[in-house]
């Protein structure tokens, strides 16, 4: 059970979640400090530690569009929130996926800040409000990588598996 | 059943006959581009080859293309670093397509890959920038990614886990009326299709309206297809493709025009008549608030800008250069111009270009990512506004979360200029 602790609408740009202006500061450990800066009360928040591992961000359509800038799933990943849109743009998808930091798309999810939401294999159930919404799972090709410990720990293995049969 | 020019690219790079959308494949790489976030790559690179034992050496270090172009001179200590790190990297696995800090050799990635004859036709090019999908006007296969799969791809030489992407077509008719050009066309289409309209897609170019248009105009709507979402926009290679790589990019191996099958599938398909198309501006706070110039004449503008990988180029200058000749960039606004690479930059100098603009009044940078994305260049104060030929307009791009972006192309900003306030520039002043 997570809580909802802030809430975005539609076409969020990565310049939003990670203002270019940070764009240097590019190590995971680092990047953190940097979320949503031009927000000021959310990124203090963030900062101060008052949002809990598990916690929601809850978003509407096209989440993350914009740059390929890693930062912006880096830096909410170091806090362990977990991202709920109705979409999600492409790269910053295949970015969260890669780092681990959890998306789940509901289409139709409604909710408000402080909600407290289940997030089940199928649906995310809101229940302050009692109402369920599916959810779209995601399609193997990125399950793979969820499973195998994010992008880093899939490509090693992959090279194993390919150096492993070079020399053989 | 054919293959879409994005199912054919994608097949040949996987060794298969054929894929279809949703089929999950490691296409091979044929280019690898990376900028200043190549620090970042780095980094996730070393991560990969963590307590494997193996010697950490890329893939292809022939395939491996860095441009040094966000923060070009270095704005600060940390960048700077960056850029150190880069280089020892660089010179340690013996990186060939190297772009330094130069006058000579550098600029802005999208713009140095196509003019150097990095890109051919039916490639796969992945770069760790969103706007890769510029290199689709040459029928290359190209879209961005973050640090990380990139680390991936200078290890293993392909991409994981790729989920074959449908395919729009665009099918564009009419004729274009100057000052109306290919920014006028791909800001109306985002408009239409809207900012998510081809997440998860290709947007594939075809009709006479494109067949007429030049590689540059071709570059503009590739550049800003992801815009609309797009992982790829493809333009079908045809002869000015050819020209254009060889008169251009000085191309001298052979060349394969990969075309799409007649039969190929999409999944939907959008046609657009430009006949009548009108100026287009992108409002504030995003690139689909399209509208036409006449709905926004008048707005007072604190800066126009004219440069970037979208309309950076030659042409771009010289549309400005012919509005700008002789007369004065108002005192109520301030214009800035960077040229999308150093030899366009110097192209522009032994045109004239350059001389008009500055006796106008307006500012020539040095060539890289500038203003574009606000953060060492022509940051906006709060309140201001600023009508740019760039392709983003989200709150904060230019530096500044308080102030507002307008885009549009270079003949709008020109006619701007002159007027400090949004122009048609069929109208003039
Ligand atoms: S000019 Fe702007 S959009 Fe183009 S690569 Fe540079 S920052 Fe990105």
């Amino acid at each position: 059970m997570g809580k909802v602790v802030y809430e975005v609408g539609n076409d969020i740009s990565t310049d939003a979640i990670y203002p270019g202006r940070f764009m240097a500061t590019v190590l995971p450990s680092e990047t953190p400090q940097f979320a949503f800066a031009d927000e000021k009360e959310f990124n203090a928040k963030l900062t101060k530690g008052e949002v809990a591992d598990g916690d929601i961000l809850l978003a509407a359509n096209n989440f993350g569009c914009g740059s390929s800038r890693e930062q912006a799933a880096s830096c909410l990943k170091g806090y362990g929130v977990i991202v709920v849109a109705r979409g999600f743009a492409r790269i910053f998808m295949q970015n969260a996926v890669n780092l681990g930091l959890q998306t789940v798309v509901a289409p139709e999810i409604e909710a408000s800040v402080g909600d407290e939401l289940e997030i089940t294999q199928t649906e995310v159930i809101n229940h302050t409000t009692g109402k369920s919404y599916a959810t779209i799972a995601h399609p193997p090709a990125r399950q793979a990588i969820i499973d195998a410990g994010g992008l880093i720990a899939y490509a090693r293995k992959k090279l194993l598996e390919e150096k492993g049969v070079k020399s053989a | 059943m054919g293959a879409t020019l994005a199912e054919k690219i994608l097949a040949r790079a996987s060794g298969q006959d054929s894929v279809r959308p949703g089929d999950v494949i490691e296409p091979r790489v044929d280019l690898a581009m990376s900028h200043e976030n190549a620090a970042l790559v780095i980094n996730q690179f070393t991560e990969v080859y963590k307590d494997t034992g193996l010697d950490s050496r890329v893939w292809d270090p022939s395939r491996i293309a860095i441009i040094f172009d966000h923060r070009v001179p270095a704005e600060g200590m940390k960048t700077a670093n960056n850029q150190k790190k880069i280089r020892e990297f660089v010179t340690a696995q013996g990186i060939t397509k190297f772009h330094e800090i130069r006058g000579d050799e550098g600029g802005i990635c999208h713009q140095i890959l196509p003019e150097n004859g990095y890109v051919r036709p039916g490639q796969v090019l992945v770069g760790t920038d969103s706007h890769t999908t510029t290199h689709g006007a040459l029928g290359a296969l190209a879209w961005g990614i973050g640090a990380t799969e990139m680390a991936a791809v200078w290890s293993l030489g392909r991409v994981l886990n790729v989920e074959v992407p449908a395919t729009i077509k665009v099918v564009v008719t009419g004729e274009m009326k100057e000052p109306v050009s290919a920014k006028d066309l791909i800001l109306y289409l985002i408009g239409h299709i809207t900012a998510q309209g081809a997440n998860f897609r290709v947007l594939e170019f075809h009709g006479p309206a494109i067949r007429s248009l030049s590689t540059s105009g071709r570059l503009v709507l590739s550049n800003m297809s992801v815009e609309a979402g797009a992982t790829a926009g493809l333009v079908i290679p045809d002869a000015e493709t050819e020209r254009y790589l060889r008169e251009e990019a000085g191309v001298t191996d052979p060349i394969e025009l990969l075309q799409p099958d007649d039969d190929a599938v999409y999944e939907r398909v959008v046609e657009i008549d430009i006949s009548n198309l009108e100026p287009q501006i992108a409002c504030p706070h995003t690139v689909d608030n399209v509208k036409p110039v006449g709905e926004v004449v008048g707005k007072p503008i604190n800066q126009i800008v004219i440069g970037s990988c979208t309309n950076g180029r030659l042409d771009d200058i010289s549309v400005a250069a012919a509005i700008l000749k002789g007369k004065k960039v108002s005192h109520s606004t301030r214009m800035l111009v960077f040229p999308a690479s150093g030899r366009i930059y110097r192209q522009a100098m032994d045109l004239g270009y350059l001389q008009i603009l500055m006796e106008a009044g307006a500012v020539v940078m040095n060539s890289g990512c500038g203003c574009c994305l606000g953060i060492h260049q022509g940051a906006l104060a709060d309140g201001e506004v600023a009508l740019s030929t760039t392709n983003r307009n989200f709150k904060g791009r230019m530096g500044n979360p308080n102030a507002e972006v307008f885009l549009c192309s270079p003949a709008v900003a020109a006619a701007s200029a002159i007027t400090g306030v949004i122009t048609d520039p069929r109208k003039g002043n």
